[in-house]
């Protein structure tokens, strides 16, 4: 995806959609990453409220402490346009700094994402605990995955951009890494409402 | 081919060599990576077909002793997941790679390195999947492994860890491929080739990929589930947790029946290009077996439950499944009919591939009719799990999908290759395995039918069962003498000069407007089109009484050879090879049989990987 030193592919002449290659190509993952994350939000869905033992999603959620970090990664994509915006208009520095944000607000996510994990274990729960854990636990943990690779995409631009070697017209980079991380974060408003917002009582017990 | 390592381009950086073993390890040619995926993927093809014959050796007589009930379990386990991952979609994926491109007109995939690293990731997936024969044990919960029987009390031993990890490799190999293949045949078409004026392969790949696309991400979560379960000691389906069986089923079926349109569709182009060739006429209804294709690729969303009406969905799940079940035969009927009325009327010449073409047709035929009877919950109830279904999906998949890609590969031998299979030996096999395939498949319907159960080791005189298994076992035995006819076939074929003309069939589509085998730049000139069969209308003119007239100058080698605006090969721009896809496909199989072995392999596996995405997305450009 980072073909930052010089594009790998020498511009093909054109193509018969008038659409870059590699933008599809970014289109079609994303397509095919909602049915990941709705085969998950599926699971977790199906499996809401069915708990045979506890700790149950009210005794641990902390809604307020989630809504800021959740408020954090969604700046983070105004930071990502920020930069996008940047290289637009050839203002490198600017690139910098905004690349350098959205990657450092993805890391405050991930590291927030961290901690609450950490709670909730202390408090009892885990994967193996009940349906609540193991759903909780392997639905938002591939979320932070996929946050984690894009903070590290955005790093990675960062210091191709700081030494020198990302040239302006080469902005489809920073475009891509862009659909993704807004793609990351919209999965994660979907999330956050499924299963912080509309967090049901168990059935079960 | 290996026809091409001459006319190697200086220029080319990265890798250099194109030549010997090496040349093949970094090769990004589509073509090349085509032939790479056929050989691996029949080899597969010969593994999957001799744990069937095991199988049928086993059930030849009643209450054999030949292999136990646990090796019983592995062997049809691993023939399906051998013949479905290993064998039939990749040797789809071999035909996408080789013809597609020259089909619509491109030198090469949207993403050269890309399709390497599909094939590497196949190879190296397959080889995880059947690592459990030497280390330990094999999967042996059946190919759609339904929990509970997967987690540990019931699978005990490392059998489904192979099955969890080995098809979570394979299914990033498969879609890596289908994002490859979208963004090429939207993306990379010659002028004037619109998408009602794509050949029907390159159409039903376009659908298939888009599957790919979609269904395996719904089989990764299933399996990330079941691995979370096995691994890490989770509750998705393990009911004392609270889990829910049934929800594998759901997930497993969501992705597996688009997956059976996956298997078949690549197949029902391969005839769509073959029978109006053989026919000499073009393909009738074409725009209405595009739109079914389209359709069957909607509707197969739609369906997935009609594997599942024992499980007591109740009535109105069972119904409605049964409805849109009876209604996805609609766009197969059309297909049918649609090849049929191609035929009719039209100068029938009866190459090997045609005649596979035809034995598609009407083994699909019986196939399909046995598929409508059980999408009526009432007699499906009947049918469950006996050797009726059995006998129905071998129809589809052996009489439908192989029989599909035998007649692409005698169809596209030469192309690849540059050299023509003997028709003698081919219509030998033919007739082999069509016999073979009826003598071995029929007798089941009446077997399941007759309440015979699938997947039991073994059976008592007293059922009744006795005559037809011993005539399907001998069935399989004409199968298995017919594939090595055609392994004859290859092997004496291949020792011979390529003789292959460019056109060995009067073909209709761009892929035989170029030499067989195709330089490694496909088209010296991008080819515009102007019309569906863009070949066939290059060679010929409608005549006054509406019979084909060549074009009087000539038309064919005018187009292939000295065309005055040709670039010079030397200009010609052709993707790096390229060390990385097999790194990084190593490092993505290493991550994943470390789950396996140790913390330790997985981070030596994270790190290769890692290495293998930088090397890759820093890999200088061609200087130039």
């Amino acid at each position: 995806m980072i073909h930052a030193s010089s594009p790998a592919h020498p511009a093909p002449v054109e193509t018969t959609t008038g659409l870059n290659n590699r933008k599809l190509l970014m289109w079609i993952f994303l397509g095919s990453d909602c049915m990941f994350f709705g085969s998950l939000i599926a699971t977790y869905l199906l499996y809401r409220g069915k708990s045979l033992v506890g700790p149950y999603a009210h005794e641990v959620f902390n809604i307020p402490y989630t809504s800021i970090s959740a408020f954090v990664l969604l700046m983070s994509s105004l930071t990502m346009v920020l930069a996008l915006s940047a290289i637009h208009r050839g203002d490198m520095r600017g690139l910098k700094v905004w690349l350098l944000a959205t990657a450092l607000l993805g890391t405050v996510f991930v590291g927030g994402q961290y901690f609450e994990f950490t709670t909730f274990v202390n408090e009892g729960l885990t994967l193996k605990t009940n349906l609540f854990g193991t759903t909780l636990f392997v639905l938002t943990g591939f979320h932070g995955a996929h946050v984690t690779v894009g903070i590290i995409i955005l790093l990675s631009f960062y210091l191709v951009a700081a030494r020198g070697r990302l040239k302006p017209e080469q902005h489809l980079n920073i475009e891509l890494a862009g659909l993704y991380w807004h793609f990351v974060d919209v999965v994660w408003i979907v999330i956050f409402t499924v299963v912080y917002l509309t967090e049901t009582p168990n059935i079960v017990t | 081919m290996a026809a091409v390592s001459g006319a190697l381009p200086r220029w080319l950086q990265r890798p250099t060599t194109y030549s010997g073993l090496w040349g093949w390890v970094v090769t990004v040619d589509h073509k090349r990576i085509g032939v790479m995926y056929g050989v691996t993927a029949f080899a597969f093809f010969l593994v999957g077909g001799i744990e069937a014959v095991t199988m049928r050796l086993q059930l030849a007589t009643p209450a054999n002793t030949l292999v136990n009930p646990d090796t019983f379990s592995q062997l049809f386990s691993m023939h399906a997941l051998t013949m479905i991952f290993l064998a039939i979609m990749p040797l789809s994926a071999a035909f996408f790679n080789i013809i597609i491109p020259l089909q619509i007109g491109a030198r090469d995939v949207a993403f050269p390195r890309l399709n390497a690293l599909s094939y590497w990731v196949f190879l190296f997936g397959g080889l995880l999947l059947n690592a459990g024969w030497l280390f330990g044990r094999s999967p042996g919960a059946g190919w759609f492994a339904y929990s509970n029987l997967t987690s540990g009390p019931f699978s005990p031993g490392s059998g489904m860890d192979y099955y969890v990890l080995g098809l979570l490799v394979l299914g990033t190999a498969s879609m890596a491929a289908g994002f490859n293949f979208v963004v090429t045949i939207i993306n990379m078409r010659a002028p004037g080739m619109t998408l009602m004026r794509m050949p029907l392969f390159t159409w039903m790949t376009l659908v298939t990929s888009f599957l790919l696309v979609l269904a395996m991400p719904v089989i990764t979560v299933a399996l990330i589930e079941l691995g979370f379960d096995r691994f890490a000691g989770t509750n998705f389906f393990r009911p004392e947790g609270g889990g829910d069986p049934i929800l594998w089923q759901h997930l497993f079926w969501v992705f597996g029946h688009p997956e059976v349109y996956i298997l078949i569709l690549p197949a029902m182009g391969i005839v769509s290009e073959v029978l109006p060739t053989f026919s000499r006429k073009p393909l009738f209804g074409y725009p209405v077996v595009v739109l079914s294709g389209v359709f069957i690729g909607f509707m197969g969303w739609a369906v997935w439950s009609h594997h599942m009406f024992t499980v007591g969905l109740g009535p109105i799940a069972n119904a409605t499944f049964a409805i849109t079940t009876m209604f996805i035969a609609l766009p197969t009927g059309v297909k049918v009919f649609s090849w049929i009325a191609t035929m009719w009327g039209g100068s029938i010449e009866f190459k090997t591939a045609m005649l596979f073409a035809i034995g598609f047709i009407v083994l699909f035929i019986i196939g399909g009719l046995s598929g409508v009877s059980h999408a009526s919950p009432p007699a499906d109830a009947q049918q469950q799990d006996t050797y009726y279904i059995v006998a129905h999906i071998h129809y589809v998949l052996f009489g439908g999908s192989i029989f599909g890609l035998f007649s692409g590969m005698y169809y596209w031998f030469p192309k690849a290759t540059g050299h023509l299979l003997h028709e003698g030996l081919g219509k030998l096999h033919f007739w082999l395995a069509f016999i073979g395939m009826n003598i071995t498949f029929a007798p089941m319907h009446w077997l399941g039918l007759d309440g015979m159960p699938r997947r039991i080791y073994t059976y008592n005189s007293n059922m009744g069962w006795d005559f037809w298994n011993l005539v399907a076992t001998a069935g399989s035995l004409l199968i298995a003498v017919s594939t090595l006819v055609f392994l004859w076939n290859v092997f004496t074929t291949m020792r011979k000069e390529k003789d292959a003309p460019a056109d060995p069939w009067d073909g209709r589509t761009l892929e035989w407007s170029i030499s067989s085998p195709p330089p490694i730049y496909n088209f010296r000139t991008i080819p515009n089109v102007y019309a569906r069969d863009a070949f066939w209308h290059q060679k010929y003119v409608e005549g006054s009484d509406g019979r084909p007239r060549p074009v009087p100058t000539g038309g064919a080698t005018a187009h292939s050879e000295g065309h005055e605006a040709a670039e010079s090969p030397h200009d010609i721009h052709m993707p790096g090879l390229s060390y990385f896809p097999i790194i990084l496909a190593l490092g993505l199989a290493l991550t994943a049989a470390g789950i396996m072995i140790h913390l330790a392999v997985v981070a030596a596996g994270v790190l290769i990987t890692f290495f293998g995405i930088y090397g890759w997305a820093f890999e200088p450009a061609d200087p130039e």
